[in-house]
């Protein structure tokens, strides 16, 4: 076989890499915390709250793309991983959709 | 060289690596799929004949109104019983067998991709089936149905209550460790499911043979494959209800208490997010063994492959989206009510194309009426049955009717052993020559099917009536009067006809035993490569790996013949129409070479091991902490949970495989 | 040990060669890792929705306005996310070879871990001491199962790390098990972005959205 799969992980971050991305997960942490005191202070939870999931979010795909050197693999431990986090969203959204929109709307 | 028994290489550890290849202790530490997969099946079939011991003492005491062979609380737990062991302990094991027998085999491999991983599966399962039935001295049997809704499960019978008042105090004074011996026993045997799940698909992602691609696997490993991945995902959820359960009968938590503000849906939502998959679950193996089964009776290819490969997948996606449909009448709304109605009905579909391919199988086909055979056409047409009910149940005014009466009983048993048990049953008289290399006596096996089509008929059929007329489920007795006596009677009379028919199953396979007739490599002339090793197969499964190139590689070999033209068989095996350069070496794997010969000295088998038996072990003694209390909890706990620790951590530090010396 | 020379980058790593014996050439223990990773989402995803579901219904006990220490709880999730950089440095290290450095980094992850867990176990012990415990209301139920089964699942990492220490110690985790420890560190990571995900929808959104219990 010409090029393989790990080939590729000879393409994986060097620890100067690493060590920036921690440096951004804590900027990112920080930015939630300031963000919470802030609600506090009166700003919005309409644009705050959604500014935290993206956030979170943020700081997840950058641990698992990065750390858990996904984007690098082969794109079969991606599937493996994606199915189980959307069948999660998935189903789990729904039961809460019951719970919380139910009454209002007959769900 | 003979492949003997490994010398023991001297090791710092204080335990020996076993090595014993005969003998009790060759089963304890065995890590070999074969023997794993017979421990399974021999295991699941006692747990199947308790069921069926209990579903006997259910029929009998319903025979007439008014009996008094059962109270209502030995009903409760019987029945209660009856569901988890057929469920947990019978039928899931039993697909577990056969993915663990065939699957290496079916794909060309040595073993699964985690040896020891695999016997820890049987021996926690084991240990699950061992734990929850030894409620039965400590206290009692769980007692709310295999379902055990909320707040039943958490509030448990009024010890008040004046009817049957003594047995109620019983089982009230009981219910806490009843439903310890519920929660825990089951978490165990999720774990073992979820072992196997993760083993079974790296298997199959990762070992196959060369040449076998995922659209040339055999059906019974796309359904191993399919029934993976739902086991991986199910499991979790009903381990994490069950874990709230616990906490909330044994450690007073608020999760499904209406009176401290939990809610009772959520433990409905949860079950049933793992209780749908479930069925899928229980059912995705017998239809993968109908599917190898009816081509080889009808000497035809499988009817679509693709479709059937397709309906499958299509059947465990879907079958995430209707767990409601089991809580039509729990009061969800009506937007819920009907996203899951019309997504219940959608899920008919793929399962539809499953019959119609089966059917397009058999016409035809020059058909052989062999016991497998009959046992998978009565798959196809029980499960028929089973499925058209099921669509009834879909149309949620009429499932308000249905539901909680024993129109449903009669729908999920004819899917469940119309559809699953006899589709079990195919495959053990199929696969039952290459496991042992003898053959079941076949007239024994078309006795054994009769009576088990016309019992299972006269058993269920007349469910669906008692059910349309309005008795209920889950009832200890009934009134006289109510104008159900006399098909309950039948119904009990269809019960002890398939016990006679499971009696017939039991003398054949001890006859088999005395003196049955040898089998050969390959008696059926079946299509996949299990068949082209010997019966049983050695050790290590293939002298050599088999190259793979095509689907049903074995008929392939067989027989050459072009799309009109009939096949040819084809006497040393090698086909002209085979390139040279894909086949194997060696076309006919089995070794003409006998025992004394491998010329591999390149096999390397995975070693026997204690430590997945001493893990599983630990887990019913950490159990038992859990139902005791002071400081007996202590100690039960602490010892459990050494030993799990020691198990896993000699497992990790001890190498899957010893160095030859 | 003396440092290894740093590895020749065409080369596979060594105990990376899966070409000859897997159908993907991927390895078995990785593939069982993430399908194993695959069903935890699963088992937390039902332990949040759980939480989410019952964070409203407090029962006349504190709310999480009212009980929650964020900055406390944002210094020990700081930490655990810090463990995660000392994971991938300790990989890094054993990958090129270098013994003595991938055992300080594994050492300290497996303390940052600690850290992160007497974090969690002092902050439960002030709970208590308020009158939010384990059987208070649905919203304390599913909140100690929740951050407790995390907690569960974060000291079995560390002893994992431990064995992989004591292990090297022992000059028995060479360069060529450098597999191992990128199983074990998939595992960590998980851990820590299942603690992301709950940091967010545990404290900060229900704290910020809820107003403290009176009294």
């Amino acid at each position: 076989m010409a090029e393989t799969e790990y080939d590729k992980e000879h393409t994986h971050p060097g620890v100067g890499q690493y060590v920036e991305i921690g440096i951004i997960l804590g900027v990112m942490t920080l930015l939630e915390v300031i963000l919470f005191e802030s609600f506090d202070r009166g700003f919005s939870t309409q644009v705050g709250i959604p500014a935290l999931i993206v956030l979170t979010i943020l700081k997840f795909m950058l641990v698992v793309l990065w750390f858990m050197h996904l984007r690098f693999d082969h794109k079969l431990f991606r599937r493996l991983f994606f199915v189980g986090v959307a069948l999660a969203l998935l189903v789990f959204g729904i039961v809460g959709a019951n719970f919380y929109l139910g009454p209002q709307i007959g769900f | 060289m003979a492949v003997t028994a490994q010398e023991p290489v001297t090791r710092r550890s204080a335990f020996q690596r076993p090595t014993a290849e005969t003998g009790f202790w060759s089963w304890i530490t065995t890590v070999d799929h074969k023997r794993i997969g017979i421990m399974y099946w021999v295991t699941a079939f006692f747990f199947f004949l308790v069921g069926g011991i209990e579903a006997l003492l259910i029929r009998v005491q319903l025979s007439r109104p008014d009996n008094t062979l059962l109270s209502a609380d030995a009903y409760n737990q019987i029945f209660t019983m009856h569901g988890l062991t057929m469920i947990f302990f019978a039928l899931m094991p039993l697909g577990a067998a056969f993915f663990n027998y065939l699957l290496p085999l079916q794909i060309g491999a040595r073993d699964v991709a985690f040896p020891r991983l695999n016997a820890f599966s049987y021996w926690v399962f084991l240990a699950a089936g061992i734990f929850i039935y030894s409620g039965v001295l400590l206290g009692g049997l769980p007692d709310g149905g295999w379902f055990n809704y909320a707040p039943l499960n958490i509030i448990g019978p009024d010890p008040t209550a004046t009817e049957a008042a003594g047995q109620v105090a019983v089982a009230a004074a009981n219910h806490t460790s009843r439903m310890v011996f519920y929660s825990v026993g089951l978490q165990i045997a999720g774990i073992a499911s979820l072992a196997s799940s993760v083993n079974f698909i790296v298997t199959i992602l990762n070992m196959r043979a060369p040449g076998m691609t995922l659209m040339r696997l055999p059906i019974f490993t796309w359904a191993t494959f399919v029934t993976s991945f739902l086991m991986l995902f199910a499991m979790p959820v009903i381990g994490v209800a069950l874990w709230q359960l616990m906490f909330d009968v044994r450690f007073g938590t608020n999760f499904f208490n209406p009176a401290a503000g939990g809610d009772p849906i959520l433990w409905q939502h949860m079950f049933w997010l793992f209780g749908h998959p479930e069925v899928y679950i229980l059912i995705l193996p017998a239809f993968g063994i109908v599917s190898e089964v009816l081509p080889v009776f009808a000497r035809k290819p499988l009817f679509g492959y693709s479709a059937m490969v397709f309906s499958m997948i299509a059947i465990a996606f879907l079958g995430w989206g209707v767990w409601a449909h089991h809580m039509f009448a729990a009061g969800l709304g009506p937007v819920a009510n009907a996203a899951f109605g019309l997504s219940t009905m959608f899920i008919a579909v793929p399962t539809g194309v499953k019959i119609f391919n089966w059917l397009g199988t058999l016409w035809g086909g020059r058909i052989r009426l062999t016991t497998p055979l009959l046992f998978g056409v009565g798959l196809v047409a029980m499960f028929t049955i089973g499925g058209l009910s099921g669509v009834t149940h879909s149309i949620v005014p009429s499932d308000y009717q249905q539901t909680d009466t024993y129109y449903v009983v009669a729908h999920f048993h004819y899917v469940m052993f119309g559809g699953s048990i006899f589709g079990l049953f195919a495959g053990t008289y199929y696969w039952f020559p290459k496991v042992t290399g003898r053959l079941l006596d076949d007239r024994l096996g078309k006795l054994h099917f009769w009576l088990m089509l016309i019992g299972f008929n006269v058993t269920f059929g007349p469910m669906h009536l008692l059910g349309m007329d309005g008795m209920p489920r889950r009832i200890y007795t009934y009134a006289d009067g109510m104008g159900w006596n006399l098909w309950n009677l039948v119904e009990t009379i269809g019960a002890f006809i398939i016990a006679t028919s499971i009696a017939v199953f039991i003398a054949n396979l001890v006859i088999t035993r005395r003196r049955g007739e040898p089998a050969g490599d390959d008696p059926w002339d079946a299509r996949t490569v299990e068949w082209m090793t010997t019966s049983p197969p050695p050790h290590y499964n293939f002298a050599e790996v088999p190259q793979i190139s095509a689907r049903d590689e074995l008929w392939h070999r067989k027989y050459v013949g072009g799309a009109n033209k009939p096949p040819v068989r084809v006497p040393a095996g090698a086909s002209p129409d085979h390139d040279p350069a894909e086949a194997a070496v060696d076309d006919q794997a089995a070794p003409a070479h006998g025992p004394g010969h491998t010329g591999h000295a390149d096999i390397h088998m995975p070693s026997p091991s204690y430590y997945p038996a001493v893990a599983a072990a630990g887990m019913p003694i950490a159990g038992w902490g859990v139902y005791a209390g002071g400081p007996t909890q202590v100690v039960l706990l602490a010892l459990g949970g050494l030993l799990i620790l020691s198990g896993l951590f000699g497992w990790v530090l001890e190498p899957s495989a010893e160095e030859h010396v | 040990m003396a440092a290894q020379p740093e590895a020749d980058m065409s080369a596979p790593l060594p105990g990376t060669d899966y070409e000859h014996s897997t159908s993907l050439g991927l390895s078995n223990n990785k593939l069982g890792m993430w399908t194993f990773i695959g069903s935890e989402c699963l088992f937390f995803g039902a332990l949040i929705s759980t939480y989410l579901i019952y964070v409203g219904r407090t029962n006349e006990g504190p709310t999480p306005a009212a009980i929650y220490d964020v900055p406390f709880t944002s210094v020990s999730t700081f930490i655990l996310l810090m463990s995660s950089l000392g994971m991938v440095l300790a990989l890094a290290a054993i990958q090129a070879g270098e013994m003595r450095k991938f055992r300080t980094w594994i050492l300290a992850t497996g303390l940052m871990g600690a850290t992160f867990l007497a974090g969690q176990f002092y902050e439960f012990t002030v709970f208590a001491a308020e009158q939010f415990n384990l059987t208070t209301s649905p919203f304390s139920s599913s909140f100690f199962v929740l951050t407790g089964f995390h907690g569960l699942h974060v000291a079995l990492g560390i002893l994992m790390l431990l064995a992989m220490w004591t292990a090297s110690m022992m000059g028995r985790l060479p360069q060529q098990l450098h597999t191992t420890v990128e199983n074990i560190g998939l595992y960590w990571h998980f851990v820590d972005i299942v603690w992301i995900i709950i940091f967010t929808v545990v404290y900060l959104i229900p704290a910020a959205t809820t107003a403290p219990a009176a009294g």
